[in-house]
């Protein structure tokens, strides 16, 4: 099960009080303003929870794996996530059926 | 190849700050009590094995980490140390895109 923005909101609407139309509207915007941040350049710091940082690759040498042809990688920014602590021990603790 | 980059940051209360200013029809408390609570939804969705999956932003899984031998530094003993998961995000296409184009755009 995968948590959805239409779970979020509806926990907005039950733990909050706001009505539906303005718990969706939230959810919808949090994650505009943190895209919005990184394409503007900020890195987003959200603690207790993560840090979004940008960053910048530069051109390398690449192919294609079909034709072995070689076709220069572009320089490119990209989003990584770096948990924070208290996530990343909340997350340790889970044991999983995996193991 | 990457390098840290000198780039600005956006914490928390000034994303908060934000999206007040859009939402002026609710108080500056509900907004930030609404991040609080997507923040915490999130962390306890992965903290539970669930993923995230928001389209247009990415989503979030857990990867294992698998058991290995490790060293005590000060000691040098070698201990094992245990599998474990770790939080893991992919960008979506929308995300990626954006933030790329920005890279172009800025030059």
């Amino acid at each position: 099960m995968a948590l959805t923005k239409a779970d979020m909101a509806e926990r907005l609407f039950d733990e909050l009080g706001l009505n539906k139309r303005e718990a969706k509207e939230l959810v919808e915007l949090f994650f505009e303003e943190v895209r919005e941040a990184l394409e503007s350049a900020y890195n987003v710091k959200l603690s207790g929870f993560g840090n979004f940082t940008l960053r910048d690759k530069t051109q390398r040498p690449g192919r294609n794996p079909k034709t072995g042809e070689e076709i220069p990688i572009c320089a490119r920014r990209v989003v990584t996530f770096r948990p924070g602590q208290k996530l990343k021990q909340r997350v340790e603790a889970y044991a999983g059926s995996q193991q | 190849m990457s390098d840290d980059q000198e780039m600005r940051s956006m914490m928390k209360s000034e994303l908060v700050e934000l999206m007040a200013r859009k939402q002026n029809h609710l108080a500056y408390k509900d907004v930030e009590l609404a991040v609080k609570s997507l923040l915490e939804q999130m962390s306890e969705a992965l903290a539970t094995g669930d993923r995230i999956e928001i389209r247009g932003f990415g989503s979030f899984s857990l990867h294992f980490r698998p058991p290995r031998a490790g060293r005590n530094p000060k000691t040098g003993d070698s201990v094992s140390l245990p599998g474990k998961y770790v939080p893991h995000f992919k960008p979506g296409k929308e995300l990626r895109e954006r933030v790329n184009n920005s890279l172009h755009s800025s030059e």
